[in-house]
């Protein structure tokens, strides 16, 4: 049988803890760039010019279909060269900064989807009235259609948060050094990949679970 | 074989245009930056020690460097940026401008010299196996049938590969994607042997969690000369580089380095790997030079 | 920007000889295919018994049924992958771990993903299911009762039945999913798609060609498997039911 030897874990805490924010930031960067960009790209997608909701039905199709492993490695391909040539060498860790663009990128397509869907719950008599009242397109989104939707589809954005949270351990594809990738590399250098496998699985569930049961009590309140 | 290679030198000449345009030295001068690769693993070249920094010969060497750099563009601080790059990008990471030196364990040989350019050498070693000293494993031919790692992207495992097709020997061949995981598969029992630059093998024992049972063996496959890797066509970076690099070797500085990594408890577990310095590695103190041994 | 496109590279020979480039993409194509479609069935497998059981008016299976779903959706893919990979050798009995850590690296990096992929998509399907099943009519539960039927009975020839072509729909998009969580077995060395187009950039210094063609292939792959799930969705409709699960 396997003899556990946890002991490498308490003097590692330290590093695990700064790869635990890591994880984090990527995680908030790819909800706020997503949800805003997201927003977007559902408003374009719903647009009636055909050319704007073409562009963007694109878009979203691509970032679908295509898997988070290659899309993390197409932007840490085009990154630094596009980084570079908008803020020349003033850049730090070029692998954080590729991570963050995929991801929110990445997300924006997912986020679009659920807002896209969540404009659509709103009556569409609701448009018409905002239209009615002399709003523009853009001040009845804003004003009336948005507030609502965002309201009937919190719940499925927080899962999709709790989804993204958990994607973000893929970077270990590019060596950033996140929770995950930390774990991984602390066990290999003290030979307990195990141990530290074990442990980093048992964190991503806590953390993981007590989120989604938060977002499933938030939904029953929601629903009333 | 020869036709393509011939055709893959023309490829390549073909697409190996330098990104930059702008020379590194100029880069470094404006930005009072440069970026420098190092590997995550490369026990005793270039790896963490148990604070997450990067240490090692290779380390050494490239500070070295990097102090001539200071001194030829007679600036008063460089600020320097670690990149870690594994074996598969470490090539991509240096043409497309992500780092701008890296001195890990990078064998300089004449295919990849038609990507990137190489400094002196920095080190010499030769291809062999790892294993169980109770495998029973003596030389490469035990290897027939049986699963073998090595770690990806480097020139063993194309070696290794080739040796499988030319002699027809069925070894099933695991490519890790570094030489840490190479070693865990190596410990773990999934594999019977790693094969690698017997330098690194040697560091792999010193951090194995029995090093006694561990054993380097076999009869090296290759020579080959580690380097540092930089920019194609960048001759006056490569100049300062190799004048650094020439520097070191000639006034015994490199063999005070070596002895410190080579002949001295090393981190992380405080083992010696007690390799004394090599013929090969003496002349090529003695006459520093950036030829490719292939 | 300043690059050689040269498309001609997945023709060239590869280094250790006797094939192409591009021979090396359709093996990744192939192994893709092969460990999403296997996945697949376990998943379909595990995750109709789980959705099931979690409806089932019996404490104790609804439970466990309740805690697989939670596990396997709250820890991270990538992580589960590793823990089959790395860590289950290694808790088996010694016997077997040997045994299964010396068969063919191949078999290893497959079967790993495969029981990987399957149980973590299973716990995806089990939820539709589950959807599927509750959004049924209670009369068809009291029909099943009228008619006689024992539990196992109603499950078997009422409920099941009726959710299994409910839940088509929403199950395509978990099909669609388990093609591109199949990139994750690269981490664990399977020679699938994404891991030959990082093996190509290696090899060839041509990565943006490398990973066109891949991105190709995947989108090629989503459009194949939306094709013909739409004509099963359309072969399988219950009229009067619209849509599934959710």
């Amino acid at each position: 049988m396997y003899e556990f030897d946890w002991s490498s874990i308490p003097g590692a805490l330290p590093l695990l803890a700064k790869g635990l924010m890591v994880t984090f930031e990527v995680t908030l960067t790819a909800i706020v760039v997503g949800i805003v960009w997201g927003t977007l790209l559902a408003v374009a997608r719903l647009s009636s010019n055909k050319l704007v909701s073409f562009a963007a039905a694109s878009y979203v199709n691509l970032f679908r279909s295509v898997p988070l492993v290659m899309v993390i490695l197409w932007f840490y391909l085009i990154v630094p060269q596009l980084l570079r040539s908008v803020f020349g060498d003033a850049l730090g860790d070029i692998r954080l900064a590729s991570a963050l663009i995929a991801f929110s990128l990445f997300e924006a397509a997912y986020y679009s989807e659920i807002i896209r869907a969540g404009i659509q719950s709103v009556a569409r008599g609701q448009i018409a009235a905002g239209l009615a009242l002399g709003m523009t397109y853009a001040q009845t989104m804003r004003l009336v259609v948005l507030p609502q939707a965002f309201r009937n589809m919190t719940p499925l954005l927080l899962t999709q948060a709790v989804i993204l949270f958990q994607d973000t351990s893929l970077v270990y594809v590019i060596g950033l050094s996140d929770f995950f990738g930390t774990a991984y590399k602390v066990g290999d250098r003290d030979g307990r990949l195990v141990e530290l496998l074990l442990f980093a699985g048992a964190i991503y569930f806590i953390i993981s679970f007590a989120a989604s049961q938060l977002v499933k009590r938030l939904e029953s309140r929601y629903a009333r | 074989m020869k036709k393509t290679l011939l055709a893959a030198s023309i490829g390549l000449a073909v697409l190996s245009a330098p990104v930059l345009a702008e020379g590194t030295l100029d880069k470094i001068k404006a930005s009072g930056s440069i970026t420098l690769g190092h590997r995550e693993s490369s026990i005793p070249f270039s790896y963490y020690n148990d604070q997450q920094q990067v240490i090692g010969y290779s380390q050494e060497v490239m500070l070295k460097v990097v102090e001539a750099i200071k001194a030829e563009l007679k600036l008063a601080a460089v600020q320097t940026k670690l990149m870690p790059v594994t074996s598969a990008n470490r090539i991509t990471l240096v043409q497309n401008g992500t780092v701008d030196i890296e001195c890990g364990s990078t064998t300089n040989n004449t295919e990849r010299q038609r990507q990137v350019a190489f400094s002196n050498s920095i080190f010499v070693i030769g291809t062999k196996l790892l294993a169980k000293k109770t495998s029973g494993l003596k030389d490469f031919p035990d290897l027939a049938g049986k699963n073998v790692v090595t770690t990806a992207g480097t020139t063993s495992e194309r070696l290794l590969r080739k040796m499988n097709e030319d002699k027809k020997m069925a070894m099933n061949i695991i490519s890790a994607k570094d030489h840490g995981e190479a070693f865990l598969t190596l410990e773990s029992g999934r594999a019977v042997a790693f094969m690698m630059d017997d330098a690194l093998l040697y560091g792999e024992i010193a951090k194995a969690r029995k090093p006694a049972d561990w054993q380097v063996m076999g009869t090296a496959q290759s020579q080959e000369a580690y380097g540092c890797m930089m920019r194609k066509d960048d001759p006056a970076f490569k100049k300062v580089v190799d004048g650094a690099i020439a520097k070191l070797q000639t006034s015994g500085e490199a063999e005070k380095i070596y002895n410190k990594w080579f002949m001295n408890p090393i981190p992380p577990k405080g083992l010696n790997l007690n390799m004394p310095i090599s013929a090969e590695l003496k002349a090529l103190f003695a006459a520093p030079n950036d030829k490719a041994f292939d | 920007m300043n690059y050689n496109w040269n498309w001609g590279v997945f023709l060239s020979e590869t280094p250790s000889g006797g094939t192409t480039y591009l021979a090396w993409l359709f093996e990744g194509l192939q192994w893709t295919v092969m460990l999403s479609l296997s996945a697949w069935l376990i998943a379909l497998l595990v995750g109709f018994v789980i959705g099931v059981l979690r409806t089932v008016p019996h404490r104790g299976w609804s439970t466990l049924a309740t805690a697989y779903v939670e596990i396997f959706r709250n820890i991270p893919l990538l992580v589960q992958l590793f823990l089959w990979y790395f860590v289950m050798p290694e808790l088996l009995p010694e016997a077997w771990g040997m045994a299964f850590k010396q068969s063919h690296p191949l078999t290893q990096q497959f079967l790993a993903a495969m029981v990987c992929l399957g149980l973590f998509t299973a716990a995806r399907v089990a939820e539709q299911v589950r959807a599927g099943i509750e959004s049924l009519p209670k009369g068809q539960w009291a029909a099943g009762q009228a008619l006689g039927f024992t539990l196992p009975q109603i499950y078997r020839y009422v409920l099941v039945p009726m959710a299994a072509r409910i839940v088509v729909p929403p199950l395509t998009s978990e099909f669609l999913n388990i093609f591109k969580n199949s990139a994750v077995a690269t981490t664990i060395g399977l020679i699938e798609l994404s891991r030959q187009a990082q093996q190509l950039v290696d090899y060839t210094a041509q990565p943006y060609e490398a990973f066109i063609a891949v991105t190709v292939l995947y989108l090629a792959i989503n459009v194949v498997v939306m094709f013909l799930m739409r004509r099963l969705e359309q072969r399988t409709r219950v009229p009067g039911f619209i849509g599934g699960g959710q």
